[in-house]
């Protein structure tokens, strides 16, 4: 579906036209993201990041497959893989810290598209299923990043590995053979190691296709917008070519060079020092940390230190932590307001700039540092925060808010004032 | 009915968590944590400068023969070097036959599947560093990876190698029972302060340098910082020289898209 001033594609070359006949592969391009596309005219910067975690992907798994090639999942050989790669493979090093800190800009980049997501209202009606199928990219994303940081075979991949398969031993009765089943042992070994190579490999392909459903959910509707308000006619629109395609060449630029300098001046900034010990089932680091981007549901873990009521605590953790994402999936039936963009919402914006935000920021910062105080207890008030805002304040603020005024439409939004409107009040007689 | 559920769950983790809260602070108030003995007197690592610190840094070859002289003499007794081939040292300057030479003066041991003997020969330029063995206490680390393997990295090698001393009486007075054990060794730049290894750099002129450097305890812990930032990361030139074309390009590539967006814009307001 798309608007009906949505330009059509029309071959002019005859092999196009050939084409266009036999596989219409140019034209769904053509309507995806080329000129048949209408997109919003008034998306900001914040509206980058959807194509920016899109190109990640691709990065990831190019250098990921060139990576494959020249790494052995076995307990034995796999770190010296590792450094095999770095020192006599041919830009191997390039390929691996490509790799390893391309993981960090996909976080980065897909949390700020998240973010966005909660700030303007993307989850809410008509787009809830492009929400929920990004919800399951980022799990998906999750699983990928976990299971591949497992493959260096380094000290923090054998613990973290110890650790997170250790969470499903917390599920009641079943746990424990549950998690024996996952490690295919007692401990992670190379029946585990070979496990995460294989889905590591596997799970970005399926995340390639749940993006495509992603694009196509989000083909049906077009794409929202700073003001929340939909399209109505075409002098809300530009064509996504060349208009956006230039724009997120210009962005696409701007990340480049974030991640290049990562990359090539600061690669090992991300990681942990940890993780170039090989690993020593005999030997646990200080402090097990996860890699940053899941410092804040490993706050959440950590938050839960008492057993409540028959429930243990670290059971208590666990389900918070898988709870602080599957909450997301319920958020457009929790968020109920009619007006999307948080920029007419002022009692929602202050609960997302003041709560949400800080209380992210803390659990990121706590998620990182070690299991003691102030540390915990600041995690447990911001674990609190975060529960509160998604079940309580934002069914509560959508009740009981009263917005203010919305643009007439995304050309009066921009433009100042937009025909469709003047003519509108006048057809009205003045009796009235 | 789904709010009234959701505000349900919400009530339930909010009270978990003020129940976990509660409970906390009231044991951090009945029994406030404890200072411990590392926490009071571990250091942190010295401020030192190395020559291939920060963007436009580059490898000092003079010093990493300099630092590749002190392990060979000093650090090999006990430490390995497993993922540095002989062949690598050629990175550092030295020619064909130089390498051969060094490779030389290790013996590499080999098994023998079909006699099950282990014999020794002596290395050539593709054989890596041979494996050490050591029967003291403690269990030496392999030194390749250290500078990538520890917080701070090369500062962190320096300021061990340079940290040794007694204990202070304020630490003893303190702490009474954090008398350092026999057979450790004290030095606050380890994480436990209590280090197996005892002082290996001990005295001026323990190596002499070929290009005639003063060998001070000082410069010997710095050159061999450096030459273990080397085997930590011995493409860490390269990086470097390839970051700067890749971000030189992008710079002007990032322009030109620039301009191409705001051309293209140029007839729609707002963007």
């Amino acid at each position: 579906m798309s608007f009906p001033w949505a330009n059509e594609y029309k071959p002019q070359a005859p092999l196009m036209q050939w084409l266009d006949e036999k596989l219409p592969l140019p034209r769904f391009v053509y309507n995806a993201i080329g000129a048949g596309y209408p997109v919003p005219r008034n998306l900001n910067y914040m509206w980058n990041f959807g194509v920016l975690a899109g190109f990640c992907l691709v990065i990831q798994i190019v250098t990921g497959v060139i990576l494959a090639m020249h790494y052995a999942a076995n307990a034995g050989v796999a770190f010296d893989s590792v450094e095999h790669i770095m020192r006599d493979v041919n830009w191997g090093w390039m390929m691996r810290y490509a790799h390893a800190n391309g993981a960090s800009a996909f976080f980065v980049v897909v949390y700020l598209h998240i973010f966005r997501g909660f700030f303007y209202g993307s989850y809410k009606a008509p787009r809830e299923m492009i929400w929920l199928l990004g919800v399951v990219i980022f799990l998906l994303m999750m699983a990928t990043a976990f299971m591949g940081y497992v493959l260096p075979w380094g000290q923090m991949s054998f613990w973290g590995a110890k650790v997170i398969t250790g969470l499903f031993g917390a599920i009641p009765l079943v746990g424990e053979p549950i998690q024996t089943w996952l490690l295919g042992g007692f401990a992670p070994d190379n029946a585990a190691l070979n496990r995460f190579f294989s889905l590591h490999f596997l799970l970005p392909f399926v995340i390639a296709a749940v993006v495509v459903l992603h694009i196509w959910a989000l083909h049906i509707p077009g794409s929202s917008n700073p003001t929340g308000v939909e399209v109505k006619s075409e002098s809300d629109t530009v064509p996504f070519h060349p208009y956006y395609t230039a724009k997120d060449g210009f962005g696409l630029g701007v990340f480049l060079i974030g991640y290049c300098a990562l990359l090539f001046f600061a690669p090992n900034a991300l990681g942990h020092p940890d993780n170039y010990i090989p690993a020593n089932p005999l030997s646990t680091p200080a402090h097990i940390v996860p890699e940053w981007y899941f410092w804040p549901f490993y706050a959440i873990l950590r938050a839960f230190t008492y057993d409540f009521f028959f429930i243990p605590a670290k059971l208590m953790g666990v389900l918070a932590m898988f709870g602080a994402i599957l909450v997301w999936f319920f958020l457009p039936w929790l968020d109920r307001s009619p007006v999307r963009s948080g920029h007419y919402r002022p009692l929602f914006r202050k609960f997302f700039w003041f709560g949400l935000i800080p209380a992210m920021a803390v659990l990121f910062y706590c998620g990182g540092a070690p299991a003691e105080e102030p540390y915990v207890m600041l995690s447990q008030i911001a674990s609190l925060y975060y529960f509160a805002h998604f079940l309580i304040i934002l069914p509560v603020v959508s009740a009981i808010e009263r917005p203010t005024a919305l643009p007439y439409s995304i050309t009066e939004a921009v433009l100042g004032q937009d025909e469709g409107s003047v003519l509108a009040p006048a057809a009205v007689p003045h009796s009235a | 009915m789904i709010r009234i559920i959701s505000i349900l769950v919400g009530l339930f983790f909010t009270t978990a968590l003020l129940w976990s809260f509660g409970n906390g602070a009231a044991a951090f108030i009945a029994e406030p944590p404890v200072a411990t003995v590392e926490h009071e007197f571990h250091k942190h690592p010295k401020e030192v400068h190395f020559a291939s610190d920060g963007a436009f840094g580059k490898f000092d070859h003079q010093q990493l023969q300099r630092g590749f002289q002190v392990y060979k003499e000093v650090c090999a007794a006990c430490h390995s070097l497993r993922h540095v081939a002989f062949r690598d040292l050629a990175a550092l300057g030295y020619n064909e036959d130089e390498v051969k030479a060094i490779a030389k003066g290790f013996e590499i041991p080999a098994y023998n599947p079909a006699t099950g003997e282990v014999k020794t020969s002596p290395g050539t330029s593709t054989d890596y560093f041979p494996p050490v063995a050591y029967g003291g206490q403690g269990s030496p680390p392999d030194l390749s990876l250290i500078t990538k393997a520890r917080h701070d990295g090369a500062a962190y090698t320096y300021s061990l190698l340079t940290g040794y001393g007694p204990q202070p009486a304020e630490l003893l007075k303190q702490f009474p029972e954090a008398k350092t054990p026999e057979g450790l060794h004290f030095n606050p730049y380890f994480a436990n302060l209590n280090i197996a290894m005892p002082a290996p750099i001990t005295s001026d002129g323990q190596v002499t340098y070929a290009d005639g450097t003063k060998a001070t305890v000082d410069q010997m812990s710095k050159d061999v910082s450096a030459f273990l930032i080397w085997t930590a990361e011995p493409k860490l030139d390269k990086r470097k020289q390839t970051g700067w074309a890749v971000l030189g390009f992008l710079l002007f590539a990032t322009v030109l898209a620039y301009m191409a967006y705001r051309n293209i814009w140029a007839g729609k307001k707002g963007h």
